[in-house]
C-alpha cells in the first residue's frame, strides 16, 4: 500500500499556535488546576500532553501531572488485523480517583481509541470526569465520542489518512493529509 | 523478528524473541498493580490447560494469566498411563482438537511431548514442562527476575544447585543464560551431575563441592529436590543437606549482592535454609509475580491477534493504529 501526500494541514508554527490555544481553553473551561491531569495516549498523544502541560504551567503556575496511557490491551478486536500490537507501558504515577482528566491524542477518527482509553482509565480508578483534547478531528465516528477541545476539524474521506509528525517522535513537525494509492 | 507461533523451548527461540518476551512482560508486571486486574483483550478465546503431571503453581499461574486477559480456560488434568504414554497423548490431542481451543498449555512427563502436540494441531502450543527436557516459561521468568534485580541479564556467574540430571528448569535456564553470555556452574551430588551438561552450552562447568560452586556467584539458583529420589540407596536427605543445602554461611561465599532464586515449591530445611529463602537476597516471591507477567505476555501474543496465516497487511497505516 502506498500513500501520496495531498496537502499540508498544519505547519509547525500553526501547530504551536493551536496547542497554545488549546492549553488556554483547557484552563478556561476547567475548575481548579490542582484537580486537573492530562493523559496522553501513546504514542503521539504523550508529547502533545507534555506540551499542553507546559503551557498550562506558564499560564496558571500550577504543575499539572501528565500520564501516558498505552491502549494496546484495551483495543476492540476489530482493530487487530495481524499479530497483536506490541504493548508498551502505561505510566500514570498519580491516582486517577476524583481527578478532572483530559485525554490527549493527535487525531480523533472512529472514536475506538478513545473508548479504549476510557476503559484503561476506569481500570485504574474512578475519575471525576474525562474530557478529550485532540489536535485534529477528522470525522467518521463509529462510537458516540466527542472532543471538548479540538485543534482543527477537517472533513476527510475513508481512504485518506491524517498524518501527524511531531519532533519528539518523528524527524519533523507538521500535519499532512495523505491518500492511499493502489 | 519472526512472529512466535509456539513456545516449545528456549532452544527454539532467537535472542531477539527472548528479549521481546521479556520486554513485553514489563507492562504486564505493571498491570498486576492495577485495582482492577481484568482485560478483555482475549475475550472469547479459550486456552486449554492440559496438565498430565501434577502441578499447582504453574497451572494456577497460567490459569490466572489467561483469566486476567479475559480468556476462558479448559482444565484437563490427566494421569499419564505408564503403559501407553505415546498412544494416550495422541488420543488426548485429538479430543482437545475437537473442542477447538485457541491455544493449549501442556505439561507432560515425556520429553518432546509439546513438540509432538504442536506438529499435530493448528493452534499455538505452550510447553509448561516436558519430561526432563525444557520448562521455557520458568527460564523466562528467571531471566526477567535477574534482569530486574541485577540491572542486566548478560555476563553473570550463575550457579545452579541440585538435581541437574532430572531438571528441565536447569536445562532451559542453561540454554537461555548461556545465550546471554552468562557462565553457568552446575553443582550437586555426582550422580545428578551428568558430564554431558558441559556440552549443553558454552560456559557451563560442573562442580561437586558447593563451596567451589558458590565462589564468585552473582546468581544462585536452587533446584527443588525431588524427594522420591532421596530414597535411592545412595543418597539420604541428611547427606544432601550436609553437602548441598544453601545456608546463610554458604551464601556468603558467593558475591555480596548475589541473587537467590528457586523455581518452587521450597522445602525449607532441605535444599535451602529458611533464613536464605526469606532473606533480602531472595527473589523467590518476585519470581512468582514475574511468572504471571511472562505468561500473560506470552498468551497475549500467541493466542491473541489474527491467526498466523491470516493475510498481514504490510505496514497498515490508519489513524486507528499507532
Amino acid at each position: 500500500m502506498r500513500v501520496v501526500e495531498k496537502r499540508q494541514l498544519l505547519s509547525a508554527e500553526e501547530m504551536e499556535r493551536t496547542l497554545q490555544r488549546l492549553a488556554r481553553e483547557i484552563v478556561e473551561k476547567s475548575g481548579k488546576p490542582e484537580d486537573l491531569a492530562l493523559i496522553g495516549v501513546r504514542r503521539r498523544g504523550a508529547p502533545l500532553a507534555d506540551r499542553l502541560a507546559r503551557t498550562i504551567r506558564e499560564v496558571t503556575r500550577a504543575e499539572i501531572p501528565v500520564g501516558i496511557l498505552d491502549i494496546a490491551l484495551y483495543r476492540d478486536d476489530l482493530s487487530t488485523v495481524g499479530p497483536q500490537p506490541v504493548v508498551h507501558s502505561t505510566e500514570i504515577s498519580f491516582p486517577v480517583d476524583d481527578r478532572d482528566l483530559v485525554v490527549v491524542d493527535d487525531v480523533l477518527y472512529t472514536g475506538r481509541t478513545v473508548r479504549a482509553a476510557i476503559n484503561g482509565l476506569f481500570d485504574l480508578g474512578r475519575p471525576n470526569r474525562i474530557r478529550l483534547c485532540v489536535l485534529v478531528d477528522r470525522g467518521h465516528r463509529e462510537l458516540p465520542i466527542e472532543a471538548a477541545f479540538v485543534g482543527r476539524k477537517i472533513a476527510t474521506t475513508q481512504s485518506e489518512i491524517v498524518e501527524v509528525r511531531l519532533r519528539e517522535v518523528d524527524a519533523e513537525e507538521r500535519v499532512m493529509l495523505v491518500d492511499r494509492v493502489e | 523478528m519472526q512472529r512466535l507461533q509456539h513456545l516449545l523451548g528456549i532452544e527454539d527461540l532467537t535472542r531477539e524473541q527472548i528479549l521481546f518476551l521479556l520486554d513485553q512482560a514489563k507492562p504486564f508486571q505493571e498491570f498486576q498493580r492495577h485495582p482492577l486486574k481484568k482485560l478483555a483483550t482475549l475475550r472469547g478465546k479459550t486456552v486449554a490447560l492440559a496438565f498430565f503431571e501434577p502441578s499447582t503453581r504453574t497451572r494456577i499461574s497460567f490459569a490466572t494469566a489467561a483469566a486476567r486477559l479475559g480468556a476462558d480456560t479448559m482444565n484437563l488434568q490427566a494421569e499419564s498411563s505408564s503403559l501407553k504414554k505415546g498412544e494416550s497423548l495422541l488420543d488426548t490431542v485429538r479430543t482437545l482438537e475437537a473442542m477447538r481451543p485457541d491455544g493449549i498449555v501442556i505439561r507432560h512427563g515425556s520429553s518432546g511431548a509439546s513438540h509432538f502436540v504442536a506438529e499435530r494441531l493448528e493452534i499455538p502450543v505452550v510447553n509448561a514442562g516436558d519430561g526432563t527436557h525444557e520448562h521455557p516459561t520458568q527460564a523466562l521468568l528467571d531471566a526477567l527476575t535477574i534482569r530486574d534485580r541485577k540491572g542486566r541479564l548478560e555476563d553473570w556467574n550463575v550457579t545452579i544447585l541440585g538435581d541437574i540430571l532430572h531438571s528441565r528448569v536447569a536445562r532451559s535456564n542453561i540454554e537461555l543464560l548461556a545465550r546471554f553470555g552468562c557462565r553457568v556452574t552446575v553443582c550437586g551430588p555426582a550422580m545428578w551431575l551428568p558430564r554431558e551438561i558441559e556440552s549443553a552450552a558454552p560456559g557451563v562447568r560442573r562442580a561437586t563441592r558447593i563451596e567451589e560452586a558458590l565462589e564468585g556467584a552473582d546468581v544462585v539458583m536452587v533446584l527443588r529436590v525431588q524427594t522420591e529420589r532421596l530414597h535411592e540407596p545412595s543418597l539420604a536427605a541428611e547427606e544432601y543437606i550436609l553437602g548441598y543445602q544453601l545456608t546463610p554461611q554458604r551464601l556468603r561465599l558467593a558475591r555480596p549482592e548475589a541473587l537467590v532464586l528457586h523455581p518452587g515449591p521450597i522445602v525449607r530445611g532441605l535444599e535451602i535454609d529458611s533464613a536464605v529463602a526469606d532473606g533480602p537476597q531472595s527473589g523467590v516471591l518476585e519470581q512468582v509475580t514475574n511468572g504471571l507477567a511472562v505468561r500473560m505476555a506470552l498468551l497475549y501474543h500467541l493466542v491473541g491477534g489474527a491467526p498466523a496465516d491470516a493475510p498481514h497487511p504490510a505496514k497498515e497505516r490508519t489513524n486507528a493504529t499507532d
